[in-house]
């Protein structure tokens, strides 16, 4: 087989192989180096930099001045302690839920194949949009979420947006509301390929369901449960949209997750190009890690 | 884990010989009714959201939340028409008598508003059918061909090349757009179509790689190989033989990179103002005229619950797939 793919003798008259291959990846390649990797080391050089789109002086440069005020700004460890705190609840949630759920819906009844894919809705709209949606919903007066709730007798007149703590939650409960279908996508998926006769053995030996799940069930599904988890703690911690549609950083800075404190520094107000570009290289520090654990997991997901 | 499905023996849990009691059959029921409500709730949010998109505006902010209302197209109206008050006594009974009147101008004479044009809302609407078109169309393209070498040839470095790609999708997009905006405006690309398509491509690009590669990977080797003894060159074989074979996974990765481009909302902001802006954007801010017009919102938001919908039940057999970047097939 690779001697046919490979000899390269048919091909004479045509495009060398190797002219094909490169025909057929480069212009990718170029294109991701020119939009991702170019603006990726022009804006690690602007961290380095004090610059400002808006005054009309060049870049001046400052070492590690920018880094040095934001790593000592107590409200910039404040936000990312919000954004980690939304990060942590919502996968947490997620996770436990969309498990839940994957093992409710596991066993297959009449239309169980479309109940599963309404489910799966929520994941797939424009995240801006469901904030901005949720935000008509949290509304004390005319929305429907307090009203809902007083209906299993719980009265509310709480509005949710308005204080702090509360917002936070809001928006987990958003982001929860979206994404614990893709966990339960995910779980599904790895409940499906543990093989049956697992179970039988263990119904031999009369062991009891808890074993089944603790010993059989949650190893088998264990990889993919890690891949939802990463995937989603990249995503927490890139989110943007939602919050900006649902509260846009308020009230006050209660919910101002850091993607969106960097947006308002680099485009908003004083337009502080320099020091955005700095925070935005911590943040991809900080991806990074988070990507780097989800590569190896995956590759070991793969490998079983 | 990539076993096909039809190699698994369908195994049905209620027939095993340890499960077959009463109480089984009990629990089995009760969990679909379970499952249904949890259904029912979660959508709870998209049934509110179609019902307010066709309330009037009064409805939308009605308190208690109506739950039973009359219908009216009036958000729809709303959002897609410029419209200018008109009082009694500037003949607002002598337009209404108008015989040329469609019914939309009736709906929103009764409100007293005129309708006079298009609103800027139909431009962003256009603007984002472009941009999430051609950009889409570009990475299908880009992505099919890149993944086919990956997939295909021994590349130098591949796992690398691989990795490379994936990771530029993993990069916030508040990263890159602080240069790209300066870049874009030396460059006369900022608010520009063009310049959003760009971006869009490359943001789906590595998504569209991947997926591809996924499913051209599936493709036994032998049917090129038979046409490359038959005197095919690469080429022909690749277009010829692959690219029928490939056509699901195209038409799968094409519309989730319709769906992705449709919706995105941060590049948008950040890099586009008036001229290219797209819908996402333009939703939260252009509609704040004259106090929170619900009914319009919802009616917008319609735009992108509608074909996501239609999309999730189209692909509901490759969602997992899609939403892994391909890593897990099945």
């Amino acid at each position: 087989m690779a001697n046919i793919l490979s000899s390269g003798k048919i091909g004479k008259k045509h495009l060398s192989e190797r002219g094909l291959v490169n025909l057929f990846i480069w212009p990718t390649l170029i294109l991701l180096i020119l939009v991702n990797i170019f603006p990726l080391f022009y804006s690690i050089f602007l961290s380095f930099n004090n610059y400002s789109v808006i005054g009309n002086k060049l870049p001046i440069w400052v070492g590690f001045q920018n880094f040095k005020d934001l790593l000592t700004n107590e409200q910039v460890w404040n936000y990312f302690a919000i954004t980690g705190r939304y990060a942590l609840l919502s996968v947490v949630l997620q996770t436990v839920l969309g498990f839940g759920l994957a093992m409710l819906i596991r066993e297959k009844f009449k239309g169980s194949g479309i109940i599963t894919t309404l489910i799966l809705i929520p994941m797939m709209l424009s995240p801006v949009v469901v904030g901005l949606f949720w935000k008509l919903m949290f509304n004390p007066g005319y929305g429907i979420f307090n009203y809902l709730i007083s209906w299993l007798g719980i009265p509310l007149t709480t509005d949710w947006l308005a204080k702090g703590d509360l917002a936070l939650w809001a928006i987990v409960l958003v982001d929860v509301w979206m994404w614990t279908p893709f966990v339960m996508l995910l779980v599904l998926s790895g409940l499906s390929a543990i093989p049956e006769y697992l179970y039988e053995a263990a119904a031999i030996d009369r062991a009891s369901s808890w074993f089944q799940f603790w010993h059989i069930t949650l190893p088998q599904v264990a990889p993919l449960v890690l891949i939802a988890v990463l995937f989603r703690s990249i995503e927490a911690f890139k989110s943007f949209d939602l919050a900006m549609g649902l509260t846009g950083g308020g009230p006050g800075a209660a919910t101002r997750l850091i993607s969106i404190d960097i947006y308002t520094r680099a485009f908003l107000g004083q337009f502080k190009t320099g020091q955005a570009s700095a925070l935005a290289v911590i943040v991809l520090v900080v991806i990074i890690a988070i990507s780097n654990l989800y590569i190896t997991a995956l590759n070991k997901a793969k490998e079983s | 884990m990539n076993t096909p499905k039809s190699k698994r023996p369908e195994v049905n849990y209620a027939t095993r010989v340890d499960k077959v009691t009463f109480k089984s059959k009990l629990t089995r029921n009760l969990k679909a009714i379970l499952t249904v409500i949890i259904a029912f709730i979660v959508l709870i949010p998209v049934f509110w959201m179609a019902a307010t998109s066709l309330k009037s505006r009064a409805d939308a902010v009605a308190a208690p939340p109506k739950v039973i209302f009359e219908p009216s197209m009036e958000g729809f109206i709303g959002l897609l028409t410029q419209r200018r008050q008109v009082t009694a006594a500037q003949g607002l009974e002598e337009i209404k008598q108008d015989p040329n009147l469609k019914w939309y101008d009736r709906v929103m004479l009764n409100r007293g508003q005129q309708i006079v044009g298009k609103s800027e809302y139909v431009g962003y609407l256009k603007n984002s059918a472009i941009t999430a078109g051609i950009s889409t169309i570009l990475s299908v393209l880009f992505g099919l061909f890149s993944a086919y070498a990956f997939s295909r040839f021994k590349v130098a470095g591949k796992g690398d090349l691989l990795f490379f790609i994936l990771s530029t999708r993993m990069l916030p997009p508040i990263v890159v757009t602080i240069p790209i905006f300066l870049l874009y405006r030396q460059l006369g690309l900022y608010d520009t179509t063009f310049g959003l398509i760009i971006l869009y491509t490359v943001f789906n690009l590595s998504f569209s790689v991947w997926l591809m590669q996924g499913f051209i990977d599936e493709i036994p080797r032998e049917y090129e190989e038979a046409a490359l003894v038959d005197g095919y060159s690469r080429l022909q074989a690749f277009f010829k033989i692959v690219l029928p074979q490939t056509i699901t996974g195209l038409a799968a990765t094409t519309v989730f990179c319709l769906i992705f481009a449709w919706n995105e909302y941060a590049f948008a902001v950040m890099l586009t103002a008036q001229k290219a802006r797209t819908a996402p954007p333009s939703i939260p801010s252009v509609l704040g005229t004259g106090g929170i017009e619900w009914a319009q919102i919802a009616a917008g938001a319609m735009g992108f619950l509608i074909p996501v919908a239609i999309v999730t039940f189209a692909l509901r057999n490759y969602l997992l797939r899609g939403v892994t970047f391909g890593a897990v097939r099945r």
